[in-house]
C-alpha cells in the first residue's frame, strides 16, 4: 500500500486553549451514530460551540478569523477519554491536517497517527509562542517540519516532540499500519499456534 | 530472569518487529460491538480483505440498544440500522454475535468475563476504551480505534508500542462503606487523569488478594480513567474458580492444564517494575467526583474544593473551569448536594455483586420524591440473576426503573439521557461535560451504595450514615 509520505505540513492554526479536553468534547456521542464517519466534521466540538437552538456560541472554530486553520493548537492530556476514532475523523473532516499540545492521552495519539495526522507535542511556553503569534496574526503560516523535529512560524521555531514510531511511520508513509501487518500474517499463524486458547 | 505478567503476555504474543520499531502483537480475542465497528467492516470491504479469524471475535450489542424495549425496529432508525449492519457483519463473516435473542447480550466488558470468553495470559481488544476491565483476569486488554479494530479483524494483530508497568498496592483492609469504586476513584484523584500515561498498571496488595473478581474488574476498568492503557491483576484461585464452568472456559482434562498455564503468567515474585506505589487500603474514603475529569473527587466528608485556595495556576484554572459547568459553590460541602437522577449500572459496576449489595440496604427504603433513579443490569445473564434471587423487585419497591441490560446512562446514544442541567449521582466511569447526553447534564461519579444512598435522599449523602454501616 503505497501512502503519503507526510514530512512537512503547512498552514494556519487556531488555538483550542484548555487542558484535558475529552473526546467526548471534540465529538458527543450523540453524533456517533453513523455507520460512516463522513459526516462527522460537521459535528466537530458540537456542545461548545452551538447553543441548544443551533446559534453560535463564543468558540475559537466559529470566530472568522481562524476559518480554514488546518492545525490546532491545545493544551495538556489533549484527547482523554473514550477510544472513538470518531473524534480524530471529525478533526479530520473539519480540515485539520495536524494538532500541536503540550501532551496527549495514548488512545487518541495512536488514532490520529493511523489517519495520517500527526499530533506533535510542544512546551507550554512553546505553544504559548504559536498561539500568540496565530492571535496576533491569524493568516500566519506555520510550518511542521517532521524531518526536524521542528515547528516554524513567524520567524520563530520550537522544538515539537513526537515518539519516534510515529515520527517514522509518518515520514516513510507507513502510517497506516495494515500493510505492514499484512506482511506478518505469515508468522501470525506460527504464534498462534503456541497459544492454546485460540484454538478453541 | 524474573518477569512481570505483562512482559510474559508480550512476549509470548509478539509476532515481529515492524520498520518503525513498534510491535506487531497478535491479539487473541477481539471483542466488538455496534457503534465503533460498523465503520471498520466498511473498511475491509474497500480493501478487499477478509476476517482472518473470525471464530476468535466475539460481538454484542450495548451503546445504542434501548433498555426500555425489547422488540426491533427499535424507536431510533439509526439505532436500529447500526444494530442491523452489525448483525449482517457478523453474519457474512462468521463471527459470534451476543445478539439479544441469545439470551447473553450485555455490555461487552461484561459478557466477555460471563461467558468465560476473557482469561489469564491473553490479549484482548475492543473498540472501546474500558476494553481495560479484562485486565481484571490477568489479561493484557487494549482499547482500540475502528482502523485498529479493521487491523484486528484483517490480520488478527496490531501495532503497539510496549509499555512500562507500574505497580500499584493497595495494603491492608478498606474500611466498611469503602468499596472497589472507592479504591480507582481515590487513585485517580492521587495519581492524576494523566499519571498513567505510557503504562499498564498491575494491581496488587492484600485488598485486592481478597477482592473479587468483579471488585478487580471494577478497578482495571477505570485504568484509562487514569490515563493508563491497560490495568491487571495477576491471576490466582479466585479467579480459577471465577472462570470454571464458564460456556467458554476450558473443560474436562483441559481444564488443570489451563490452570498450570493461567498460573504461569502471573508475575514472578521479585520481578522489576519501571514504578511503584502503595497505598493503604485503611485511608481509603468513600469517594465522590465533583468536577468535569475523573480525578476532580473528594471523599464525602470534605468540601468542594475552592480554586483561590489552588497552587498551581493549571489547577486554579481548572477547578474555575469545573465549578462554572457544574454550577457548585466553592467550600461548600459535597454532601448534601441536590441530586436529580440516580443511574446505577454500567461496565464499572453493573454486575451481580453490585446490585445484591445495594439490594442488602435497599429493602424498605424509597427513592426521594422529585428524584428519577434507574437500575441497569449490565447483562441479560445480570439480569437474570438478580431476578431470581429477588434483587429486581427490591429495586422496583423502593422506586427504582429496572431497565433491560446495556449501557444505558452512561452515555448518550441510547434514549436514557440526561434533560437540561439534570445531575445525576451515578455509578458509571465519566463525568466529563455532556457526556450523559445534555450538553449541561452534570454527573458525580461515585460506588453504587452511594448511588443508593443519594437516591434515597435525593442529596449526596454518607451510605455509612444513611443505611447505618457500621464504621470500622
Ligand atoms: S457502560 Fe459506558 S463506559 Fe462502559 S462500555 Fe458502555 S458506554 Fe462505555
Amino acid at each position: 500500500m503505497s501512502l503519503e509520505k507526510i514530512t512537512t505540513i503547512s498552514g494556519r492554526g487556531v488555538h483550542v486553549p484548555g487542558n484535558d479536553i475529552d473526546t467526548d468534547r471534540i465529538i458527543p456521542a450523540r453524533f456517533m451514530k453513523c455507520v460512516t464517519f463522513d459526516g462527522l466534521g460537521e459535528y466537530l466540538f458540537h456542545d461548545v460551540r452551538k447553543n441548544a437552538d443551533g446559534s453560535a456560541k463564543q468558540h475559537p472554530l466559529n470566530d472568522p478569523r481562524f476559518q480554514g486553520a488546518t492545525i490546532l493548537l491545545s493544551g495538556a492530556n489533549f484527547g482523554c477519554g473514550s477510544s472513538r476514532e470518531h473524534a480524530p475523523q471529525a478533526l479530520q473532516k473539519h480540515g485539520f491536517r495536524a494538532v500541536i499540545a503540550e501532551s496527549y492521552a495514548e488512545i487518541f495519539f495512536g488514532n490520529c497517527t493511523t489517519l495520517g495526522m500527526p499530533c506533535l507535542g510542544a512546551s507550554r511556553a512553546d505553544v504559548q509562542k504559536v498561539a500568540a503569534a496565530v492571535a496576533a496574526n491569524p493568516a500566519v503560516e506555520i510550518t511542521i517540519d517532521l524531518g526536524r523535529s521542528e515547528i516554524r512560524f513567524a520567524g520563530q521555531a520550537i522544538r515539537a516532540v513526537i515518539r519516534d514510531s510515529a515520527r517514522e511511520a509518518l515520514i516513510n508513509g507507513r502510517w497506516d499500519a495494515i500493510g505492514d501487518l499484512l506482511e506478518g500474517v505469515g508468522d501470525v499463524k506460527r504464534v498462534a499456534a503456541g497459544l492454546p486458547y485460540l484454538t478453541v | 530472569m524474573s518477569k512481570s505478567l505483562f512482559q510474559k503476555v508480550w512476549e509470548t504474543h509478539t509476532v515481529r518487529t515492524l520498520a518503525n520499531g513498534q510491535t506487531q502483537l497478535l491479539i487473541g480475542t477481539h471483542l466488538i460491538h455496534e457503534v465503533t465497528s460498523p465503520q471498520a467492516f466498511g473498511m475491509l470491504r474497500d480493501l478487499g480483505l477478509t476476517v482472518l479469524m473470525p471464530h476468535r471475535t466475539f460481538a454484542t450489542v450495548d451503546h445504542i440498544v434501548p433498555t426500555d424495549q425489547v422488540s426491533e425496529p427499535y424507536a431510533d432508525p439509526l439505532a436500529d440500522a447500526m444494530i442491523k449492519a452489525l448483525r449482517r457483519s457478523c453474519r457474512e463473516h462468521g463471527i459470534t454475535f451476543f445478539d439479544r435473542a441469545t439470551g447473553k447480550q450485555g455490555i461487552v466488558h461484561i459478557v466477555g468475563p460471563e461467558q468465560g470468553i476473557t482469561q489469564p495470559g491473553t490479549t484482548i481488544a475492543c473498540g472501546d476504551s474500558h476494553t481495560s476491565t479484562h485486565g481484571a483476569f490477568g489479561a493484557i486488554a487494549f482499547g482500540i480505534g475502528t482502523t485498529q479494530i479493521r487491523d484486528v479483524l484483517a490480520t488478527q494483530t496490531m501495532a503497539l508500542n510496549q509499555l512500562k508497568v507500574r505497580r500499584i498496592n493497595v495494603t491492608g483492609r478498606l474500611r466498611p462503606g469503602v468499596y472497589a469504586k472507592d479504591v480507582i476513584l481515590h487513585l485517580i484523584r492521587t495519581l492524576g487523569v494523566n499519571g498513567g500515561t505510557g503504562y499498564a498498571y498491575e494491581y496488587g496488595g492484600e485488598v485486592f488478594d481478597r477482592f473479587s473478581m468483579e471488585e478487580r474488574m471494577t478497578v482495571c476498568n477505570m485504568s484509562i480513567e487514569g490515563g493508563a492503557r491497560a490495568g491487571y491483576v495477576n491471576p490466582d484461585e479466585t479467579t480459577f474458580a471465577y472462570l470454571r464452568g464458564r460456556p467458554y472456559a476450558p473443560a474436562g482434562a483441559g481444564w488443570d492444564v489451563a490452570v498450570a498455564r493461567w498460573k504461569s503468567f502471573a508475575s514472578d515474585p521479585g520481578c522489576a517494575y519501571d514504578d511503584t506505589v502503595t497505598i493503604r487500603g485503611e485511608e481509603i474514603p468513600p469517594t465522590v467526583t465533583w468536577g468535569i475529569n475523573p480525578g476532580q473527587g473528594v471523599a464525602i466528608t470534605e468540601t468542594i474544593p475552592d480554586p483561590a485556595k489552588a497552587t498551581a495556576a493549571d489547577e486554579k484554572a481548572s477547578i474555575e473551569e469545573a465549578l462554572a459547568y457544574m454550577k457548585l459553590s466553592p467550600g461548600a460541602p459535597i454532601k448534601g448536594t441536590r441530586i436529580d437522577v440516580a443511574f446505577l449500572g454500567s461496565c464499572t459496576n453493573g454486575r451481580l455483586s453490585d446490585f445484591q449489595e445495594v439490594a442488602k440496604y435497599l429493602k424498605g427504603r424509597h427513592v426521594a420524591p422529585g428524584v428519577k433513579a434507574i437500575a441497569v443490569p449490565g447483562s441479560q445473564g445480570v439480569g437474570v440473576l438478580c431476578a431470581s434471587l429477588g434483587i429486581d423487585r427490591v429495586f422496583r419497591d423502593a422506586g427504582f426503573e429496572w431497565r433491560e441490560a446495556g449501557c444505558s446512562m452512561c452515555l448518550a446514544m441510547n434514549p436514557d439521557k440526561l434533560v437540561g442541567d439534570q445531575l445525576c449521582a451515578s455509578s458509571s466511569n465519566r463525568n466529563f461535560k455532556g457526556r450523559q447526553g445534555s450538553p449541561t447534564g452534570r454527573t458525580f461519579l461515585m460506588s453504587p451504595l452511594m448511588v443508593a444512598a443519594a437516591a434515597v435522599t435525593g442529596r449526596v449523602a454518607d451510605a455509612r450514615e444513611v443505611f447505618g454501616v457500621s464504621p470500622g
